[in-house]
């Protein structure tokens, strides 16, 4: 057995499971406040990706300014997704709802393959090396940085969630919109907020995706990916989201190990999480975290 | 004291004029109601279930909006201001808060967040003496550091009114406090209640099913069935009307004939 390969994969896993669990977290966060199952938030990290490949290569902007741009961009590029065409299906049935963000999802992969082309580019340079190596194990910086980024993300959740007004008036938005309302709270201003705040957390997540991988439409992808960490977190589990990203992370990786040493199926990488999505689905319904009163969809 | 009483009455904090409410456009359940709220004075709200009660504390709130439900006459007006067609959260930044029925708690939030979320509106300000004012209230809510959710009825809705009291609203309405208490805990509810109103100076609407409770604590009482106020006083009066005897509080001295019954409802009101 190659244990170095393993622990190696072990650790990619951890890493990239850790994003979807950053991923994981902005679904959670639009389901919770605003009842909508996003698909369309890959297309978030692939548009920050893209907008912030463009404000570096295009316009030769340094890193810094071109992301604080993206970062901008995205915020008023979420709240007017919410604003336009999330906003008149308030009171929809779910499923119409879903049509809407599958729509925008299809809708936005085309414009991004109009305007960026479809073949894969990738990002210029940030870091003077790409890989350090720690205790033997060759780790890329992109990795390292992805893993400071999903800690300072979640960290930043938490503290936003528990200690900030905005926080906490989305809790309770999320919790009863009509009492909400009646504390004062801007329900339409909380909507804005948690599609701004997705967009632009999710955008990050793309650009360090990209940084790694090249952006592509392979990033759109993982907005996919994420819906079986958060279906097996429990679709209104923020937590729930995180634990289930990482195990979809890990658990994809270890297959890409069984897969390539023992199997040769190829490509079990990408299948694994689906798979373990239909088990869950079969057993535990509301997955690890989740609230059972919450309508199923 | 009686005339110094009038020149309060005569400038009401809240005044509502005349308002029909209709529920999705076709069900009408304010047929006309009017009545004031004097500064600083509690006045009570009675009567029977589907008589408009909550009604009339969701259009002076607003929430009513959140309802499919809109006052399409006459008019609220509060200190002064036109409200009936602002929403809900400018009617709070304005001063009224509404403490709604079933005490609406946010159940997975621990007290403290719970009362935080109550001072919303105020940016910048002290929000942990206030936190303490209403421990002071309400002491044993200070003990409890768990969810919302695990509280006692009697302290969930203790908690609604300090959530309440963190807003610094010049007008708390309240919606059937006493709602699922024992009779203990009602008695102590109603005692803050008082002590708010008379400490705070905060004028406070009650709504109740309990009006026993409700009139012992209340300055002034309107009594409210099928969607219009059908008779008001102030309180003496009504404790010691007939009806309100019979029909609210639960026995009176003599048995009467049925064509007798509710006297009021054969007089004609003008308001």
């Amino acid at each position: 057995m190659n244990t170095e390969l393993l622990l190696q994969l072990t650790i990619n896993g951890l890493i990239v499971g850790l994003l979807y669990g950053v991923i994981a977290m902005c679904f959670v966060l639009i389901y919770k406040s605003t009842q909508v199952v996003n698909f369309a938030q890959g297309e978030f990290l692939l548009i920050g990706a893209w907008v912030c490949w463009a404000t570096l290569v295009w316009l030769q902007l340094p890193f810094w300014l071109g992301f604080i741009l993206t970062l901008a961009f995205m915020t008023l590029f979420g709240i007017l997704i919410q604003a336009v065409f999330l906003k008149p299906m308030i009171g929809e049935p779910i499923i119409a709802v879903i049509m809407v963000t599958i729509g925008l999802s299809i809708f936005f992969q085309a414009l991004m393959k109009w305007i960026f082309g479809v073949s894969a580019q990738s990002y210029p340079q940030v870091f003077e090396t790409s890989t350090i190596s720690i205790g033997g194990l060759n780790v890329e910086l992109a990795y390292i940085m992805s893993l400071i980024f999903s800690f300072l993300m979640m960290a930043g959740f938490y503290w936003f969630f528990r200690y900030s007004r905005m926080g906490l008036a989305m809790r309770a938005t999320a919790f009863d919109q009509q009492v909400a309302s009646s504390l004062g709270i801007s329900v339409s201003k909380v909507f804005a907020a948690s599609w701004a705040i997705s967009a632009m957390v999710s955008a990050t997540a793309g650009i360090v995706m990209g940084m790694v991988n090249g952006v592509s439409d392979a990033l759109s992808f993982i907005g996919i990916k994420v819906f079986p960490a958060v279906i097996l977190g429990g679709l209104d589990s923020i937590v729930g989201g995180v634990v289930g990203g990482v195990i979809i992370g890990v658990l994809e990786n270890l297959a890409e190990f069984i897969d390539s040493q023992y199997l040769h199926i190829g490509n079990l990488y990408t299948i694994a999480p689906f798979y373990v999505l239909l088990i869950i689905l079969a057993f535990k319904p509301y997955g690890l975290f989740g609230t059972k009163d919450i309508e199923r969809i | 004291m009686e005339a110094a009483k009038k020149i309060k009455t005569a400038e009401p904090i809240l005044s509502i004029n005349n308002i029909e409410v209709v529920y999705d456009e076709v069900i009408l359940v304010l047929r006309g109601v009017s009545l004031n709220v004097p500064q600083g004075e509690i006045v009570t709200l009675l009567g029977p279930n589907g008589a408009g009660k909550s009604t009339t504390l969701k259009a002076i709130s607003g929430l009513l909006k959140s309802e499919e439900g809109e006052v399409n006459r006459g008019e609220i007006t509060f200190m002064g201001e036109r409200i009936d067609k602002k929403n809900a959260e400018d009617i709070v930044r304005s001063g009224i808060f509404q403490v709604m029925e079933g005490r609406r708690i946010i159940e997975d939030m621990t007290c403290v967040e719970n009362l935080r979320l109550g001072a919303y509106t105020r940016k910048k300000s002290n929000i942990k003496d206030e936190i303490e004012k209403v421990f002071h209230y309400f002491p044993r809510l200070k003990e409890r550091t768990g969810f919302a959710g695990y509280l006692s009825g009697g302290e969930q809705q203790m908690l609604a009114i300090g959530r309440a009291m963190m807003a610094q609203p010049k007008m708390i309405l309240l919606d059937e406090p006493s709602m699922g208490l024992s009779p203990l805990l009602v008695k102590e509810v109603f005692g803050i209640i008082e002590k708010i109103n008379k400490e705070q100076g905060i004028t406070m609407l009650l709504v109740e099913q309990n009006a026993n409770f409700a009139l012992k604590c209340a300055d002034y009482g309107y009594i409210m069935e099928s969607g219009k106020v059908v008779l008001d006083g102030p309180k003496s009066e009504l404790l010691n009307n007939q009806d309100v005897k019979e029909f609210y509080l639960g026995g009176s001295d003599e048995r009467k004939s049925f064509k007798n019954l509710k006297s009021y409802k054969r007089r004609k009101r003008w308001l």
